[in-house]
């Protein structure tokens, strides 16, 4: 191997650096250009240029470079592509699926709009009929796969890092620690939240341009709002898939783990919380009004407890004007009510609740992740 | 002298009951190669990061270019560059994007960052490779690319972690030369790990031998061997008698610290004992009417003395204490 040309000598560090240093708190500036070439390039004046070359000061934004690297890897990854095609081939299905029912609608709407308040949002939230069966719509699709998104994004986040063996030179480097599992978990937020407007944008464009349906501001900012609270609800997935990470070494483990309390959730979440709730307070043979109710309102509260729930509660007031109370409502509470239609800051106000729980849950995930990860050896 | 680029002063980190460093005291002065050498398990990755703050001691201090790892890890980290052992990159990544990370990650300034790497690629041969993913690579160009990656932020201090295992000889040779200069053209100061002390003594200014978390003997290498060999000996031994015979008969001579086989030579016997041997072996084994057909002052060789000090060095697995031969 070629010896490298001669440096010019730098000062050894030891130079200036004398027993009695300042205890300054802060860190003192480097006795020397904290990038000096390597070996003098060919010419002395890029040698000088190079020595000159700015270095930003302090450590912090470490999160965003972190970030960076995982956002282009995500974007250029298999995965990526592959839920992209996936989920804009559910949502465009869904659409065309609900274009049938919102077109027989449409020619009432001129006459009766209570038929239809918001035709922008039906796009998203008409269950398509075929063949006699009600297909999910779109909003409920987001919802059934929004936990695959952020787990496909979260569940080897930190494990890669030790499976690929960088996480000790990734360490080495100049960031805080932190810093790793904060710009993963960005990372994954933008490249969900990229997944979601891109699809939300097609669908958009399909009932704009095949359907002629220009949406109301209003119904604009609901749509926002869905999607704010949809990435709370793929990030807690995503929280949850990287604590999975963090803890299990494996990542084919950590996929498993969290795919199958997807599973349970989306599958047994409702049956969970009956059975809960008829063991905590069990019904007698024959049960009066009361007895039910406040039975069932126990079973309310306890699916509460799953993100799915929450998410499928606050979702389906925020895209549907007409919705006026996510709980069960007994006759004599519907009795004289008036149809009409919610302004978006009474149906937030609906599901602030839901909203606040989800953001809870995800924090409390990622915060269980970070933690451990701080806590962690290097080497594994 | 210049104050220590690194020092540590009762570093000591213990995992449940196992001593993994214990009461380390080290001292690596600026601009030189400083060798840590020890068996497997001795406690020198442990060592290595807690220089770095990426492990707590669990007693005593170190410092690095004059910081405490514990308090400002950020900065000896910006001026630290660190060759973990068994180096790992993004595979799919190709070797000039790894280090492109890496200068990020400094937040070094990417167009001089785009050159130095250029630079360095050149430096450690890889500069063909370099826009291959790293998928490919072989363990060698893996660990030249390691220490591209480590030299990317300029480094005043380079720890390398077993830079040398499990390469070929041909790579050893490249990545040893590559340290040297580093140290010697750039004063860029190397303490660098080895359980493979032939491969590194001839670059290493200065070396602590380290087994079982502990420092046996820290000096120049020939001082080493010197107080070593002031103090106790090897013989190599060749007897006319059947090897258990021979065995048992070397090792109830008085003065006989240790036997055993010469590697190199499966006739040979290694004794090891008393400085004394050196004029008395001949005559005890004369005594005992044992036939002698070889018998030769071994323990010049580096190889010899670290064999030495492992010996003494060992307690672990022996039970405490009792391993001491001298
Ligand atoms: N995380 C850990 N938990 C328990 N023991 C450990 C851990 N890491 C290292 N050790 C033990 O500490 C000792 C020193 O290990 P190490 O520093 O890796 O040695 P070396 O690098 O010299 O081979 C070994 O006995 C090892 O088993
Ligand atoms: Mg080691």
């Amino acid at each position: 191997m070629a010896e490298p040309p001669d440096a010019p000598r730098r000062r050894l560090p030891s130079k200036g650096r004398g027993p009695g240093r300042r205890p300054s708190p802060r860190p003192a500036a480097p006795a020397r250009p904290a990038f000096a070439p390597a070996s003098a390039a060919p010419g002395g004046s890029s040698a000088a240029a190079l020595a000159a070359a700015p270095v930003e000061r302090g450590f912090g934004g470490g999160w965003l470079i972190v970030a960076g690297k995982e956002l282009a890897d995500h974007i250029l990854s298999a995965r990526f592509y592959v839920l992209v095609v996936v989920l804009s081939m559910a949502a465009a299905g869904a659409v065309y699926g609900a274009a049938s029912g919102i077109q027989s609608a449409a020619g009432q709407i001129a006459s009766q709009p209570e038929v239809l308040p918001a035709p922008f949002l039906a796009l998203f939230t008409v269950s398509p009929q075929v063949g006699g069966q009600s297909l999910p719509s779109f909003y409920a699709l987001i919802g059934l796969l929004g936990p695959l998104l952020g787990i496909a994004f979260g569940f080897d986040a930190v494990s890669s890092e030790r499976s690929e063996k960088t996480l000790p030179r990734l360490l080495a480097q100049p960031i805080h620690r932190d810093d790793v599992v904060n710009g993963k978990f960005a990372a994954g937020l933008g490249a969900i939240g990229g997944i979601l407007v891109a699809v939300v944008v097609l669908v958009a464009g399909l009932g704009l341009f095949q359907l002629g349906i220009v949406p109301t501001p209003e119904a604009v900012f609901r749509l926002a709002a869905w999607l704010v609270v949809s990435v709370i609800y793929v990030g807690l997935w995503l929280a949850f898939a990287t604590l999975c990470s963090v803890v299990m070494r494996r990542a084919a483990t950590a996929a498993l783990v969290a795919i199958a309390l997807w599973i349970v959730l989306i599958l047994f979440g409702s049956l969970l919380a009956g059975i809960a709730a008829n063991a905590l307070s069990p019904l007698p043979s024959s049960p009066t009004t009361d007895e039910q109710i406040a039975n069932s309102n126990l079973q309310e509260a306890l699916a509460r407890v799953s993100p799915a729930t929450l998410y499928a509660e606050a979702t389906g007031v925020l895209l549907d004007p007409t919705a006026r109370s996510v709980d069960l409502l007994t006759s004599t509470q519907t009795q004289g009510a008036v149809a009409g239609v919610l302004p978006l800051d009474q149906s937030l106000l609906l599901v602030w609740p839901q909203i606040t729980v989800l953001v809870a849950e995800t924090s409390v995930c990622f915060a269980v992740a970070y933690i451990s990860f701080m806590r962690q050896e290097v080497r594994a | 002298m210049a104050d220590a680029a690194i020092r540590t002063r009762g570093l000591t980190r213990r995992y449940g009951d196992l001593l993994a460093v214990d009461r380390l005291d080290l001292e690596v002065r600026p601009g030189e190669i400083f060798g840590l050498l020890g068996p497997n398990g001795a406690g020198k990755t442990t060592t290595i990061l807690m220089l770095l703050g990426l492990s707590e001691p669990t007693a005593g201090r170190a410092e690095v270019l004059g910081m405490d790892p514990t308090r400002r890890p950020l900065e000896i980290k910006r001026r630290v560059g660190y060759l973990p052992d068994d180096v790992g990159f993004y595979d799919g990544l190709t070797g000039r994007q790894n280090l492109r990370y890496t200068a990020r990650l400094n937040r070094l300034e990417p167009k001089a960052a785009e050159r130095r790497i250029g630079e360095l690629l050149e430096l450690v041969g890889l500069a063909g490779a370099a826009d291959r993913p790293v998928e490919g690579y072989s363990r060698g160009m893996r660990q030249r690319l390691g220490l591209a990656d480590t030299l990317v932020k300029d480094p005043e201090v380079a720890i390398l972690d077993e830079p040398t295992a499990s390469i070929d000889p041909t790579g050893v040779r490249e990545v040893l030369a590559l340290v040297r200069s580093l140290a010697r053209e750039r004063g860029v100061t190397v303490l660098l790990s080895s359980h493979l002390l032939h491969q590194v003594q001839q670059i290493c200014d200065r070396v602590a031998i380290f087994v079982d978390g502990r420092i046996v003997a820290q000096g120049p290498m020939a001082e080493l061997a010197e107080r070593l060999a002031s103090e106790t000996l090897t013989m190599e031994v060749g007897l006319e008698a059947e090897p258990e015979v021979a065995e048992a008969a070397l090792a109830a001579l008085p003065g006989v610290h240790g036997v055993r086989r010469d590697e190199r030579d499966e006739r040979l016997w290694l004794v090891t004992g008393d400085s004394e041997l050196r004029t008395a072996l001949a005559g005890r084994l004369a005594e005992r009417g044992l036939g002698v057909w070889h018998l030769r002052r071994a323990g010049d060789e580096l190889d010899e003395i670290y064999a030495r000090y492992f010996e003494r060095g060992s307690r672990r697995g022996r039970g405490a204490g009792d391993g001491r031969a001298a």
